[in-house]
C-alpha cells in the first residue's frame, strides 16, 4: 500500500511558560497530546480538526505546516518526515502543503495591491513562463472561483471586503494547485452573508484540483456543512474521529456530545432545552490531570477513567472514540 | 413610526428618528441615519447584523456614550419618560447602572487586574449608592450565585479566572444595581460554544428572575434564535425588519432577512447560499433602498426612492417596497 498523504504519529507539543530569569517558576504546558491522524491518498477528503479555543488545534496546525517542531513524535508527508521537508526541499513542501489563515487582514501587506499575493505565487512557484500567460492564469483563476477580476486587479487590501480577502487566497490555492491545504479558521472574521461563498468555493477546489483539506474550527455548524470527516479535539487529545455527519448526529464521545448540545441552533423553535453546567477547571488544572482528559467533567465517569488513558479505538465503522464506556470494544481490540 | 406597545403597557424605551454620525476627513460617517423601535418591559430584544451595519454604534448612541469623533445628529431616546439626549452628564451619571447598564463589547478584558474580583465589584455599587461594606459584600456575593458562579471567585483575581467566568463576573457586575434596563453588546462573541450556551443562559435567567429587559446586539444569528423574544435585523445603518423572532426566522419579510437567515450554517441545511456583492460604504450610502445593488427582487423604484419602515403585518415592520 502507498503511504498516505500525510501521517501524524503520536505527535506531542509541549510548551514553556515562564522560567527566564529564575523568578517565576518555570510551567510546561502540554498544547498537544500524542495525536495521531492520518490524510489518506487515494481520495480527496475535507477533514475538520474541531475543539475548543485552547485545544490544541492551530499548533497542529503550524507543525504540519512546519512553522513549528513538534517536542516528540513524528509528521509524515508522503512517508518524509516534514522537518526533513522543510530543511531540503522548502520549496517542494510550500508548494505541496498551503495553509489559509484566520485573519484576512493580517495576510496582506497594505502597502501593496492584493493581486500581488497572486503574481508572487506564480512567479515563485515557476507557473508561468510568460508575464502575459501569469495574467491571464490569474484572471482565469479569479473567473473561475466567480470573483471578477475588474473589481479586484490593482486594489489595495482596504478596498475589498474580509470574504473577498480569504477567496482571493483560494485563487492563490488554485494556482498553486497544491495536495493539501490547512484552512485555520478561515470564515470566522467573514461577515455570514460571504461565509457560505467561501465555503462552496472551497468545496469546489477539493474536486476541481483534488487536493485534500485540514479544515480546523470551533464552530460544529460549519464542520458540519463543509467536511467530510472530522476529529475532535479535547485538551490536545482526539476524543472522537469518524464521518462528520454521523458524528454530529450521534456523537460517541461524553465530550462531543456536549459540545453538540451546546451547539446554537438558528430556529426558535428549536430552542435548548437543558442547561448548561458551570464550567469548571481551568486550563493548568486540566493538564495535571492523569487519565481521561475530560473525566472530571464528564457525566459517565467511573473510576478508570481517573487512573489511565482510554485509547482510540473504532466503536462502529469508521467511528472511533477515546472512551471507557467503550470498554468491551477497548478490550476486544487489545486483545487482537 | 408607530410603537410596537401591546395595549397594557408602556414601552420601556423608545427610539425615534435616532441618528448617530461620525466625523471624518472624507465626509461624515451615517453610522446610524434614521433609526426607531422601542423596547418592551421584560423582553430580549435583539439587534442583529452583519459588521458595519450600525448595531454597536446604535447601542452607544442610545447609551450616551458615544465618544468624538462620533454625536448624536438628531433624534429622541425616551427611557421611562426622559428622553435621554434632553439629560447631562450627572444626571446620566444617576440613573446608569442603577436603572440602565452597559456590557460593552470585549469588556471582559477590562478587569483590572490587580483587584481582586469582590474589590472591583464593590467600587462600582459603592460609587453609586449609598449602601454600607457589608451590604456591599452581600450583594456581591448574590450577584456572583445570580450568575452561576461559586462565591470563592469573589476572592480571587482576573486571571485566575477562564474567559467565560470573566463574562459572568461582567454580567453580575452590571445587574449588581438591579437595572431596569441592560444593554449587552456581543457578549458571547469569541467565547467556546459550551460557555456561550452557559452565558446566554444566564442572561435569559436574570430577565426571568427580575423583570429587566434586555437589549442583546450579536451577529450570531442562532445566538438570538435562542434567547431572543423580538429581533430587529440592521443593514447599512438603517432598519430593514423588526418581529418577533419566531416570525424572524420562520416567515421573514424583508429580501435581506430571508437572505440572511438562509445563510446561517445549520446542522439542519444541505445548501448555503451567500449573499453576493459587497456591503456599501457608510460614506456613500446606495441611493433608494440601501440593500438595492445586492437584492435579487429589485425593482427601478429601488434605486430611487428610500423604503420607510411601515407596518407590514401585526406587529411585523419591514422597510421594502416589494411588500407595499
Amino acid at each position: 500500500m502507498e503511504e498516505p498523504l500525510l501521517e501524524l504519529r503520536n505527535v506531542t507539543k509541549d510548551y514553556t511558560i515562564g522560567g527566564g530569569l529564575g523568578l517565576i517558576k518555570r510551567k510546561i504546558i502540554r498544547a498537544v497530546d500524542r495525536v495521531s491522524f492520518t490524510i489518506p491518498r487515494e481520495k480527496t477528503t475535507i477533514s475538520a480538526l474541531v475543539g475548543q479555543s485552547g485545544s490544541g488545534k492551530s499548533t497542529i496546525a503550524r507543525m504540519i505546516l512546519g512553522l513549528l517542531e513538534p517536542t516528540s513524535g513524528q509528521i509524515l508527508y508522503e512517508g518524509r518526515d516534514t522537518r526533513l521537508w522543510v530543511k531540503e526541499n522548502k520549496r517542494a513542501y510550500r508548494r505541496n502543503v498551503q495553509v489559509i489563515f484566520q485573519d484576512p487582514y493580517g495576510i496582506y501587506n497594505p502597502f501593496y495591491r492584493v493581486d500581488r499575493v497572486l503574481f508572487k505565487a506564480v512567479k515563485k512557484f515557476g507557473l508561468a513562463s510568460s508575464e502575459n500567460e501569469a495574467h491571464s492564469m490569474v484572471i482565469d483563476s479569479m473567473r473561475a472561483l466567480g470573483l471578477r477580476p475588474e473589481d479586484l486587479l490593482g486594489r489595495y487590501p482596504h478596498q475589498i471586503s474580509g470574504g473577498e480577502r480569504q477567496r482571493l487566497m483560494l485563487v492563490r490555492i488554485l494556482l498553486i494547485r497544491p495536495k493539501l491545504v490547512i484552512a485555520d479558521e478561515p470564515v470566522s472574521m467573514i461577515d455570514v452573508s460571504l461565509r457560505s461563498i467561501f465555503l462552496n468555493n472551497l468545496q469546489d477546489l477539493k474536486n476541481r484540483i483534488k487536493m485534500s483539506c485540514i479544515y480546523i474550527t470551533h464552530d460544529l455548524n460549519i464542520a458540519h456543512y463543509v467536511s467530510d470527516d472530522m476529529m475532535v479535539l479535547c485538551h490536545g487529545r482526539i476524543v472522537e474521529t469518524g464521518e462528520t455527519k454521523s458524528a454530529v448526529k450521534d456523537p460517541l464521545h461524553p465530550y462531543t456530545q456536549n459540545l453538540v448540545s451546546a451547539i446554537p441552533i438558528p430556529d426558535p423553535k428549536k430552542r435548548w432545552k437543558d442547561t448548561v453546567e458551570m464550567e469548571g477547571a481551568t486550563f493548568e488544572e486540566l493538564r495535571a490531570e492523569h487519565g481521561c482528559i475530560y473525566s472530571h467533567r464528564c457525566p459517565h465517569v467511573m473510576a478508570i477513567c481517573k487512573k489511565e488513558i482510554p485509547p482510540l479505538v473504532e466503536v462502529k465503522l469508521g467511528r472511533k472514540a477515546a472512551c471507557f464506556l467503550y470498554s468491551e470494544v477497548i478490550e476486544a481490540a487489545e486483545s487482537k | 413610526m408607530r410603537a410596537v406597545t401591546p395595549l397594557s403597557w408602556e414601552p420601556i424605551l423608545q427610539v425615534e428618528d435616532l441618528r448617530v454620525y461620525y466625523k471624518s476627513i472624507y465626509g461624515e460617517v451615517k453610522s446610524v441615519d434614521g433609526v426607531s423601535f422601542s423596547v418592551n418591559p421584560n423582553e430580549v430584544f435583539g439587534i442583529a447584523g452583519e459588521s458595519g451595519c450600525g448595531k454597536s454604534t446604535l447601542v452607544e448612541g442610545i447609551l450616551r456614550v458615544i465618544r468624538p469623533p462620533g454625536y448624536i445628529r438628531s433624534g429622541k431616546i425616551i427611557f421611562r419618560n426622559t428622553d435621554l439626549i434632553s439629560l447631562d452628564e450627572e444626571e446620566l451619571r444617576k440613573i446608569r447602572w442603577k436603572e440602565l447598564s452597559y456590557i460593552p463589547q470585549g469588556s471582559m478584558n477590562s478587569l483590572n487586574p490587580v483587584l481582586r474580583i469582590e474589590e472591583q465589584m464593590m467600587d462600582a455599587m459603592i460609587s453609586h449608592t449609598q449602601i454600607s461594606k457589608q451590604e456591599a459584600k452581600e450583594a456581591v456575593l448574590s450577584g456572583l450565585k445570580d450568575v452561576g458562579l461559586p462565591v470563592e471567585v469573589s476572592r480571587m483575581y482576573p486571571h485566575e479566572l477562564s474567559g467565560g467566568m470573566k463574562q459572568r463576573v461582567i454580567i453580575a457586575t452590571a445587574v449588581l444595581l438591579k437595572p431596569s434596563l441592560i444593554v449587552a453588546d456581543e457578549p458571547v462573541t469569541a467565547l467556546d460554544v459550551v460557555v456561550q450556551k452557559g452565558i446566554l443562559q444566564s442572561i435569559a435567567n436574570l430577565r426571568d428572575r427580575y423583570g429587566m429587559t434586555v437589549i442583546f446586539v450579536a451577529h450570531d444569528l442562532a445566538a438570538h434564535a435562542e434567547i431572543v423574544d423580538r429581533l430587529v435585523i440592521m443593514y447599512a445603518a438603517k432598519i430593514a425588519e423588526i418581529g418577533s423572532v419566531y416570525n424572524m426566522f420562520g416567515d421573514p419579510l424583508h429580501p435581506y432577512s430571508k437572505l440572511l437567515v438562509a445563510a446561517v450554517p445549520s446542522m439542519e441545511k444541505e445548501v448555503l447560499k451567500g449573499i453576493p456583492g459587497l456591503a456599501p460604504s457608510p460614506l456613500d450610502w446606495p441611493p433608494g433602498c440601501r440593500f438595492h445593488p445586492r437584492c435579487p427582487y429589485a425593482m427601478p423604484v429601488c434605486s430611487k426612492e428610500e423604503p420607510s419602515l411601515k407596518e407590514m403585518k401585526q406587529g411585523r415592520y419591514a422597510a421594502c417596497h416589494l411588500l407595499e
